[in-house]
């Protein structure tokens, strides 16, 4: 059967490129960077020129970018890090409802520990308004982080705006760009941040790689104490394959951004179309076009996700869903209740993230199973037969 | 997506009973509070047996395969035997469900019940065994 995977933010392969790229790295240039002798140089060398290609994604220098192993480590680093050094400023953290659970976690944590924390709404498209950034700033606050597209609705931060007015009040901002990084521009040249995360497994680089830019003079605790690689901030024999790989791919993505985008768009909007219109009674959630390239998330109503999602499986289709039914907690996505989605959507929404290998030939086919599986699981669905009903009565 | 047993997946798949009966003796509908989910039965009654059951059901996977086994099992029996199913038989005769499925069973074996006594209270049996 043929198969059409739909959930690459899931995991995407590497692009071959990268992975020739790191392969000598393990086995013939093994060393270790920190080594004296000849076999530490050209890991050496290696780190130092991807540190370079993820600086020139970002616009930034490559003393400013620091290795770590996940985004949520980076996230971690970037918030809990600050805090450890702060000099006691305040105690007034500001975040949004829709950031990854790397980030309100660690919130969750540090308002047990005596921490103020304003969790910004959003609107019905996932925006957060920069004027209630304004009024949330106050004299105590030491962090806003606020992520620069969401992963789940795709919706695109005004992030200039919102850096601008943390920057105007003196207060530290941190981006968390994972979904981001590697699909939108960001030139820190233009968005002044203090702090941003990015991961690799999100532009074909490799699972285990990813960074944080630290604008310098920005003092971070490190979380993870030892040696002093990574300039003391993060202890641990480099990863260096993986390294070379975020650098690859970060050089890649910089290359050709706006092409790949561009591509990837025109699919997912054929996608989009196809879908709203030979489907009844689907709906969009996040913003309508300040979206990320590659992500699409709809609600089929009247019936739940893990159902859709499994049904769509067995047609070789692979998606994820906010569904309560597929998480391991049985709580449904936290993004699309701050969008305000009434629960019954929340419950039969899905994620499609896709990559360069989706091709646009497959869109027909995608569109008559979601049809199929559609009207399948609404004939057994007590909400639609009760839709139904009301609709005969009102007619 | 959970690690499903091959039963479920084929009650998932092909689940049996599928609807509503226009003209039913009994009607049970249920919400599941844990995640939002729903399912409703209806029965038909003759000489004190369940003739024929049908359900819809909003929810996931599991749910879907508690329902159809559930509208198997019940057929055929008399009301106090389908009063008697239970949500841990259901999950036993589905080959197990994971462990943050079980609430899933819950919901089938309780909007069959309510169906059952929706019947019974239209026609003014008293049951001790009703749950
Ligand atoms: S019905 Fe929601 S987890 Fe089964």
């Amino acid at each position: 059967m043929k198969t059409i995977n739909l959930d690459y933010a899931a995991a995407s392969p590497l692009d071959k490129k990268v992975l020739d790229k790191m392969l000598p790295f393990f086995t013939e240039h093994y060393g270790n960077p920190s080594s004296g002798h000849s076999l530490g140089e050209m890991p050496r060398k290696a780190v130092a020129e991807a540190r370079e290609q993820v600086g020139s994604l970002l616009g930034a220098e490559a003393r400013d970018i620091i290795f770590t192993a996940s985004a949520s480590e980076s996230n971690n680093l970037a918030i809990k890090g600050l805090i450890a050094g702060g000099k006691k400023k305040g105690n007034h953290i500001i975040s949004s409802e829709i950031e990854h659970f790397s980030v309100l976690n660690q919130l969750k944590t540090l308002r047990k520990q005596g921490f103020e924390v304003t969790l910004l709404p959003v609107d019905s498209d996932g925006l957060v308004d920069p004027e209630e950034l304004r009024k949330a700033i106050k004299e105590q606050t030491v962090l806003v982080s606020i992520q620069a597209a969401n992963p789940e609705i795709g919706t695109v931060q005004p992030l200039e705006k919102l850096a601008s007015i943390a920057r105007e009040k003196e207060v530290i901002f941190h981006t968390d760009a994972t979904a981001a990084a590697g699909w939108l521009p960001l030139d820190l040249k233009k968005t002044e941040v203090d702090l941003l995360t990015l991961a690799g497994d999100q532009f074909y680089g490799p699972k285990g790689s990813a960074a944080l830019y630290i604008k310098r003079g920005i003092r971070l605790v490190p979380q993870v104490e030892g040696g002093i690689q990574e300039r003391g901030l993060r202890a641990g024999t480099e990863n260096v394959p993986a390294i070379v790989g975020l650098g690859e791919a970060a050089r890649l993505a910089h290359e050709s951004l706006t092409d790949r985008s561009e591509a990837i768009a025109a699919i997912r909007d054929e996608l989009k179309e196809n879908l709203l219109t030979r489907v009844p009674y689907m709906h969009l959630n996040g913003h309508p076009d300040k979206r990320l390239p590659h992500n699409l998330n709809l609600s089929v109503e009247f019936v739940e996700g893990e159902a859709l999602l499994m049904r769509l499986n067995m047609a070789g289709i692979m998606v994820s869903s906010g569904s309560s039914c597929t998480s391991q907690a049985l709580k449904s996505s936290h993004v699309l209740a701050a969008i305000g989605l009434p629960p019954e959507l929340a419950q039969g929404s899905l994620l499609f993230t896709l990559s360069e290998r989706n091709k646009v030939e497959d869109i027909p086919y995608i569109t008559e199973q979601m049809e199929s599986v559609a009207a399948l699981l609404r004939n057994m669905s007590p909400l639609y037969h009760k839709f139904l009903k009301e609709d005969q009565i009102n007619a | 997506m959970p690690d499903y047993s091959d039963k479920v997946m084929d009650h998932f798949t092909n689940p049996r009973n599928i609807g509503e009966l226009s003209e039913a003796d009994g009607t049970g509908e249920v919400g599941n509070p844990v995640c939002g989910d729903m399912m409703k039965f209806t029965i038909k009654v003759k000489d004190n047996r369940i003739e024929d059951v049908k359900y819809l059901t909003f929810g996931c996977g599991a749910a879907i395969a508690v329902s159809s086994m559930v509208s198997e099992m019940a057929k055929g029996k008399t009301l106090e035997e389908a009063l008697k199913i239970t949500n841990k038989q259901v999950a036993e005769e589905l080959g197990g469900l994971p462990g943050n499925k079980l609430h899933c069973s819950n919901l089938g074996a309780d909007a069959l019940h309510k169906a059952i006594e929706d019947y019974m209270e239209k026609h003014g049996i008293k049951s001790a065994s009703a749950t």
